[in-house]
């Protein structure tokens, strides 16, 4: 009986909400009620900015965008500015591409070697293993860009290519149309070898967010050391691995300087991975800024930006989705 | 001047289940174990007692294998399981591990069901044929643990909802069911309530005609109430180790009667 008598309401409200209805009046309170809007700007600036950017872009493609159907515009496979065909199509599929190539070459090493990092690095590997990592990850993008065009695409073109060609011709995402080494390939190899470093690093990151008590529980019992991996540790991480990888995927659909180098940057759309290809970011960064008397260009080239900003949106917004779905399965 | 004991001196054990002969530890350079010559007495328990930092789960550790976790520890010595040197290059670590089951300090319950905790182990060593088997195996050591009755309805909740003291009986069902011969307890009741330490203490002695049991504590009382055999270390030494009544009722070194007295 007591109990229900002494509910303070506006603390429960302001329990539940975060705000606080009473007067403030000490100046400790306003102090602290300051505190928590600024946090709160803070936290809503990288919202707002994203906001921002997409209406500038918006208005900027806006020409375009009533000028052409948008399905024209998305799905037009022709990309003649000069004859007034903006398709975007080979240019989302060839991001498409070169992302799909980059992270499928790069997860399964980077899964092994942040498990073994994690898990069965003696720990004088580890300590010198990890500074080594974050120095790759801090190499420029140009840096990568010259080394494959140096070193990737000749071995595509010298190696690869005469292989797959060899082994792989009648399978068409294998077969080796465009003999020049440039292509969605190369560019695959260079990003995977980029993003690499990145996911390790949060992978390993991840693999020790999972207690030693957990591990030892298992190893107690007599498993083996990978046994616990498999049972016990992975599927603790699992949501974690998948957002490592939602974070290189994101690293590499953007990534533009090392791609346009070595991906060929020919608007058609690839059916092979050693195809040439033009993702958006080579697109709008070979372009912007010249010839510009070509009427709609520079608005096609925005919308292009606008295209890839919403295409790497929606692909982090299903990742989270997909990464919240797999948590609360696991705490449920 | 500190002597250390060995074990031939002291009350002979009639039937040892584990010796340790001059077992030494490392932790880099820095040596946690100094020689120890000890036998633990077959289906009975031995209780390990000491001031903190004394090196007490560090001898635990050892006879288990648990200690080669860790990075950069050296261990030199041996330690007999029924005879057997557990430190051989050709005995499987998780053979001795199967054997020489560990409850932990801090209940460790393994992210799953409680069904699956207790299978788990069993899962591992491909114990059992077929479900049913699973099922009733299950059932034998949550009862054993003294914990079917309030679990059996809710097998399948994770073992987190447990409450910390269930947790604990959880993993003594979970230890036992790989059909250990050997229980080891670093201070397995220090994380619970008295009434939940109480419930522990009962199974141990409950299971001490099957097992041979050594329990670190550093509750003297708890130590009185379970102990058949006492090993006392001090800095990384055993200093005296017997039947406990004798080291109880009559501590041979003055160390060992300090830490009794100052403790009560
Ligand atoms: N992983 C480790 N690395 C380095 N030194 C360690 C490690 N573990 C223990 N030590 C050292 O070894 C000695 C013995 O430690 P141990 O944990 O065995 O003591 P303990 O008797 O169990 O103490 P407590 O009663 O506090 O649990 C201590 O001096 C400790 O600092
Ligand atoms: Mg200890």
């Amino acid at each position: 009986m007591n109990q229900i008598e002494q509910i303070d309401i506006p603390q429960v409200i302001e329990k539940m909400t975060g705000r606080t209805t009473r007067p403030v009046t000490t100046s400790r309170a306003r102090q602290d009620n300051f505190a928590r809007r600024t946090f709160f700007v803070f936290t809503l600036l990288p919202v707002l900015l994203i906001l921002i950017v997409t209406i500038a872009l918006l208005a900027r493609s806006w020409p375009i965008l009533k000028a052409y159907p948008l399905s024209d515009l998305l799905f037009g496979t022709v990309w003649k500015p000069t004859n007034g065909q903006f398709g975007f199509w080979p240019f989302i599929l060839g991001t498409f591409w070169v992302t799909a190539v980059g992270v499928l070459l790069a997860v399964p090493p980077c899964i092994l070697t942040s498990i073994y990092l994690a898990e069965y690095a003696h720990t004088k590997l580890r300590s010198t293993a990890k500074p080594i990592l974050d120095l790759l990850a801090a190499i420029p993008p140009v840096v990568y860009g010259v080394w494959g065009l140096l070193a990737i695409v000749p071995f595509v073109d010298k190696v690869l290519a005469p292989l797959s060609d060899r082994w792989l011709g009648s399978v068409s995402i294998f077969s080796v149309n465009q003999p020049t080494g440039f292509g969605i390939l190369a560019a695959g190899i260079v990003l995977a070898v980029m993003i690499a470093p990145l996911i390790i690093s949060v992978m390993y990151e991840i693999f020790s967010t999972v207690p030693n008590d957990l591990r030892h529980a298992s190893l107690a019992v007599g498993a083996t050391q990978w046994q616990t991996i498999r049972n016990i540790v992975l599927p603790q991480v699992a949501p974690g691995i998948l957002a490592a990888i939602v974070l290189g995927a994101s690293r590499a659909l953007g990534e533009t300087i090392a791609v346009l180098m070595v991906v060929g940057n020919i608007p058609q759309s690839p059916t092979s991975i050693f195809d040439s290809a033009y993702p958006l970011p080579a697109l709008i960064a070979n372009n912007y800024g010249e010839m510009m008397s070509i009427p709609l260009y520079d608005s096609a080239l925005l919308s292009a930006a606008l295209v890839l900003l919403v295409i790497i949106l929606i692909f982090n917004i299903l990742s989270i989705l997909i990464i919240q779905r797999m948590l609360r399965r696991k705490w449920s | 001047m500190l002597h250390s004991y060995s074990a031939p001196q002291q009350g002979q054990i009639m039937d040892s289940h584990i010796q340790v002969k001059n077992l030494n530890v490392y932790y880099g350079k820095q040596q946690a174990l100094k020689n120890i010559n000890i036998e633990i007495p077959k289906n009975q328990i031995t209780v390990i007692m000491g001031p903190s930092g004394c090196g007490k789960t560090t001898l635990l550790k050892s006879l288990n294998r648990f200690l080669e976790l860790n990075d950069g520890t050296q261990i030199d010595g041996e330690v007999l399981v029924d005879g057997q040197n557990i430190y051989d290059r050709d005995v499987d670590v998780t053979e001795v591990r199967k054997v020489v089951g560990l409850l932990a300090q801090r209940p460790s319950p393994l992210p799953m069901s409680i069904y699956d905790n207790v299978v788990y182990g069993m899962n591992i060593h491909r114990m059992k044929s077929d479900r049913k088997e699973y099922k009733a195996a299950v059932r034998h050591y949550l009862e054993i643990a003294g914990l079917w009755e309030e679990v059996h309805k809710r097998l399948h909740d994770p073992a987190t909802s447990l409450s910390i003291g269930q947790q604990q009986r959880l993993c003594l069902a979970r230890g036992l069911a790989v059909e250990p011969e050997i229980i080891l307890g670093d201070e397995p009741t220090s994380a619970l309530d008295p009434i939940s330490s109480q419930n522990i203490e009962s199974r141990l002695i409950e299971l001490k005609q099957q097992y041979t049991t050594v329990i670190v504590t550093h509750t003297l009382r708890q130590a009185k109430r379970l102990a058949d055999y006492v090993i006392y270390m001090y800095l990384g030494e055993v200093i005296e180790a017997g039947p406990a009544k004798e080291v109880f009722g009559n501590p041979q070194h003055e160390r060992t009667r300090a830490y009794l007295e100052g403790q009560i």
